[in-house]
C-alpha cells in the first residue's frame, strides 16, 4: 500500500490563538491511499490541525505541501483536497443530489458527466434513490453518508474527515467503519482522520499520530502504538495500562527488572528503549496481558508473579475485568476473556489470588 | 386518577396561555375593527358620533355601500393607496439594502461585540418617535443644520430642498423602521452554521458564491419577516409623510387623517380603513403565514 511517496505532507506547522499555541511545530506525511489518523483528547490541537490541512486556517509557521507543491497559503476552494465535517454541514435547503453536485457544479462538470458522477457516487454509498430528499428527511447514518458522498464525488487527492463517527451511535459506528474502509479501499484515496475516540482509530488506521499539547508524541501503526507505547501518556491514553513507577535495578538479557514502592518483588518487563541501572522508569503493562489464578503459578525465567486480592470484578460477557488490590496497595486491571460458559473455579470478591506476566508483555518507559 | 388530573389541569393551562393572546387580539385588534367595519357601511351625519346608527328607530338594518363607490370611483384614493404601497415598496428595499449588511456585520462579529451592537440599532427607541422626526426636521430644513453648513462652506449659492418630498419621506421611513429589518435578518443570520459557509468554500465556491448560494437563501425567512414588518406599518404611515411629505406625497393614511378629522367623515374614513386592510395588508399576513410554515 504505501508508496513511500507523501501526498500531503506538512513542516513544522504551528499555529496559536491568542498566545495560546494550539498546533506546535507538526510534521508528518500521508501516503498514497493511507489513513492517517490524528488521535487526541479534546484541545490537544488535532481540528486546528486538520483546518490548517483544509485551508479554513492560516499557519503561523512552517508549511503544506501537496504532490510537493507548496498550499500553505492556497484558499480552501481552490485546494485538491475536501473535507468531510463532524456536523456534515450538509445544505438544509438542497435536494441530496443537489449537495453532492454543489462541488461538481462550482468546477463547471459538464451536465451529462455531473449525472453519471452523482449517480456512481450515491451508489456508492447506499444511497440511491434518496437524490429528490432533504436532509432533514434523511436518518443520521444516511446523512453522513451523504457527507461522505459529497466530499469525495469531487476526487479529491486527500479526504479530511473530521469525527467522521462521532455523530452515530454504537452500532451504527461499528457497521459504518467498515463500510468507510471499503469505500476508502475502492477508492485509494488518501485519508486524513481527527478523532479522540481511540477505538475508531485502531480500526481505521493504518498509522496513528497520537497527538498531545499541540505536539504529535508518537506516530506508528495502531499495533505499534498499542504494543509499544513511547510514553506513559501514550500507552494510557490508547488503551487501558497498569502502569508501575520505580527504578531499574538490572538489564539482563533484553529483561528490565523494575524495583517499585511497596511491591516485594521486582517487576520484569521487556527491553525497548535504552536504560541502565539507577535510572527512573515506568513499567506498563496491558490487562489482558495479566494472568490470573487462585494457585501460584510455575516459576520460570522472565516470569514475573505478584499476590493480591480482587476488589471488584465486572462481567462484560466475553471478557470479565478484575481489580486487583496488591499486597502493597496498588491497584492492577486484568482482563480474562471468558472461555468457559460456567467455570468450576470462578474468582469472587476477596479472593486472594496470583498475577502474572511474562517479561515480554510489559513495557519498560522513560517518560 | 392522578395523572388524568394532572392532564385536565394542563389543558386548562394550556387553555389559559393561548387565551390571552387570543382575548388580547380579540379586544383590541377584532372589536375596533368591526366598529370600524361597520361604520364603513353608515352615512355620515352632523351629529355625536357623526355617522348613523346601523339599526334605525323601527328594528331596520342601515347599511350603505355608497362609501365604497365614492372610494373608487375618486382617483385621490386610488392614487393614494398606489402612492403608500410604492412607498412602503421603495423604502423596504432601502432598509433592506441598508439592514442586510449591518445584521450580517453584527452576527459575524466577535460575541461580546453583538450585544452592543444590537443595543445601538435599538437605541433610537429610547427616545421619543415623534421627537426624532422634529429632529430629522431640524436637520432638513430651509434653514435646517445641513444646508446651513452648506452654504457656510460656500459649496451651494442657495439652501436646498431637501425636506417636503419623497425623499425626506423615504429617509424618515428607513431610518424609523431599520431596526425592524435588521433584528429578524440578525436572528436568522446569527443560526446559521459557520461549517455551512466553510463546507461551500472546501468544495469550491469563491467567497461571493458562498454567499449567494448558501447564506441568502437560508436567511430568506429574515428577509420576508423584517420587510413584512417594515412594509406593512410603512404602507398606514402617517406622521413621517405629514411632517416630511410634501403636498403631492399621496399615502394612504393622509388621505384617511383627512377624512376623519377635516372632513369629519367617519364613514368614508372608516372604508378607507377597511380596503386598505383587506386589500394589501391580509394578503400580505397570509403569505407571511404561508413562507412561516415552509420554513420553520
Amino acid at each position: 500500500m504505501p508508496s513511500g511517496v507523501p501526498v500531503i505532507r506538512t513542516e513544522g506547522l504551528c499555529k496559536s490563538f491568542a498566545g495560546q499555541p494550539a498546533v506546535n511545530g507538526v510534521s508528518f506525511g500521508v501516503e498514497a491511499a493511507e489513513v492517517f489518523v490524528i488521535l487526541g483528547g479534546s484541545g490537544c490541537g488535532k481540528t486546528t490541525l486538520l483546518r490548517m490541512l483544509a485551508g479554513f486556517e492560516t499557519p503561523d509557521a512552517g508549511a503544506i505541501y501537496l504532490d510537493g507543491v507548496d498550499i500553505t497559503h492556497m484558499p480552501p476552494y481552490e485546494r485538491p483536497v475536501n473535507m468531510m465535517f463532524q456536523s456534515y454541514a450538509l445544505f438544509p435547503h438542497m435536494s441530496v443530489a443537489d449537495n453532492v453536485a454543489y462541488g461538481l457544479r462550482k468546477e463547471g462538470v459538464p451536465r451529462a458527466e455531473l449525472r453519471a458522477r452523482i449517480k456512481e457516487m450515491l451508489e456508492l454509498v447506499q444511497l440511491s434513490g434518496f437524490d429528490a430528499r432533504k436532509p432533514d428527511q434523511l436518518s443520521g447514518g444516511q446523512r453522513q453518508r451523504v457527507a461522505l458522498a459529497r466530499a469525495l464525488v469531487k476526487r479529491p487527492r486527500v479526504l479530511l474527515l473530521d469525527e467522521p463517527l462521532a455523530a452515530l451511535d454504537k452500532k451504527l459506528r461499528e457497521q459504518t467503519q467498515f463500510e468507510l474502509m471499503n469505500l476508502q479501499d475502492r477508492l485509494g484515496t488518501s485519508f486524513v482522520v481527527v478523532t479522540h475516540d481511540q477505538e475508531e482509530a485502531m480500526t481505521l488506521a493504518s498509522r496513528i499520530a497520537v497527538m498531545d499539547k499541540g505536539r504529535f508524541l508518537q506516530v506508528a501503526s495502531p499495533q505499534e502504538i498499542y504494543e509499544y507505547p513511547c510514553s506513559r501518556f501514550v500507552a494510557e491514553f490508547v488503551g487501558t495500562a497498569n502502569i508501575f513507577g520505580g527504578h531499574v535495578s538490572g538489564v539482563s538479557d533484553q529483561v528490565v527488572s523494575l524495583t517499585a514502592d511497596s511491591i516485594a518483588s521486582p517487576l520484569l518487563g521487556a527491553l525497548h528503549s535504552g536504560v541502565a541501572a539507577g535510572d527512573q522508569a515506568w513499567l506498563a503493562v496491558r490487562p489482558e496481558k495479566i494472568q490470573l489464578g487462585k494457585e501460584a503459578p510455575e516459576a520460570q525465567a522472565g516470569r514475573c508473579v505478584l499476590t493480591g486480592v480482587v476488589q471488584d470484578l465486572a462481567y462484560y460477557g466475553g471478557r470479565s475485568v478484575y481489580r486487583v488490590r496488591l499486597d502493597g496497595g496498588h491497584t492492577v486491571l486484568v482482563s480474562a476473556q471468558n472461555r468457559l460458559r460456567s467455570p468450576t473455579r470462578k474468582l469472587e470478591w476477596d479472593e486472594s489470588v496470583y498475577l502474572f506476566w511474562e517479561a515480554q508483555a510489559g513495557v519498560v518507559l522513560t517518560q | 386518577m392522578n395523572s388524568l388530573r394532572r392532564s385536565a389541569a394542563l389543558a386548562g393551562f394550556r387553555l389559559v396561555i393561548a387565551g390571552i393572546p387570543i382575548l388580547w387580539l380579540g379586544l383590541f385588534f377584532l372589536a375596533p375593527f368591526l366598529l370600524v367595519f361597520r361604520t364603513s357601511f353608515a352615512d355620515p351625519v352632523i351629529a355625536q358620533p357623526p355617522f348613523t346608527p346601523l339599526f334605525d328607530a323601527a328594528g331596520g338594518i342601515h347599511a350603505t355601500l355608497d362609501n365604497y363607490t365614492l372610494l373608487l370611483n375618486d382617483s385621490l384614493f386610488l392614487s393614494s393607496y398606489l402612492g403608500s404601497v410604492r412607498i412602503a415598496a421603495i423604502s423596504t428595499l432601502l432598509c433592506l439594502i441598508a439592514g442586510y449588511p449591518m445584521a450580517y456585520a453584527i452576527a459575524r462579529s466577535p460575541q461580546p461585540w453583538r450585544t452592543l451592537l444590537l443595543l445601538l440599532v435599538i437605541l433610537p427607541f429610547w427616545s421619543s418617535f415623534l421627537l426624532r422626526i422634529y429632529a430629522w426636521m431640524g436637520l432638513l430644513g430651509t434653514h435646517g443644520v445641513i444646508n446651513s453648513l452648506l452654504l457656510d462652506l460656500g459649496l451651494i449659492q442657495r439652501p436646498l430642498a431637501l425636506m417636503y418630498n419623497d425623499a425626506a419621506v423615504y429617509l424618515g421611513i428607513v431610518y424609523t423602521y431599520l431596526p425592524f429589518m435588521v433584528l429578524p435578518l440578525y436572528a436568522v443570520l446569527e443560526k446559521h452554521e459557520i461549517a455551512l459557509r466553510e463546507a461551500a468554500l472546501d468544495l469550491g465556491a469563491r467567497p461571493l458564491r458562498v454567499f449567494t448560494d448558501i447564506t441568502l437563501p437560508l436567511s430568506m425567512p429574515g428577509v420576508v419577516a423584517g420587510s413584512m414588518l417594515v412594509f406593512i406599518p410603512a404602507i398606514g404611515e402617517f406622521v413621517i409623510p405629514a411632517l416630511l411629505g410634501g403636498l403631492d406625497t399621496r399615502m394612504i393614511g393622509r388621505a384617511l387623517f383627512d377624512e376623519f378629522f377635516i372632513n369629519r367623515d367617519w364613514p368614508l374614513a372608516a372604508a378607507v380603513a377597511t380596503v386598505l386592510l383587506l386589500v394589501i395588508v391580509l394578503p400580505l399576513m397570509v403569505f407571511q403565514r404561508g413562507q412561516a410554515r415552509a420554513h420553520p
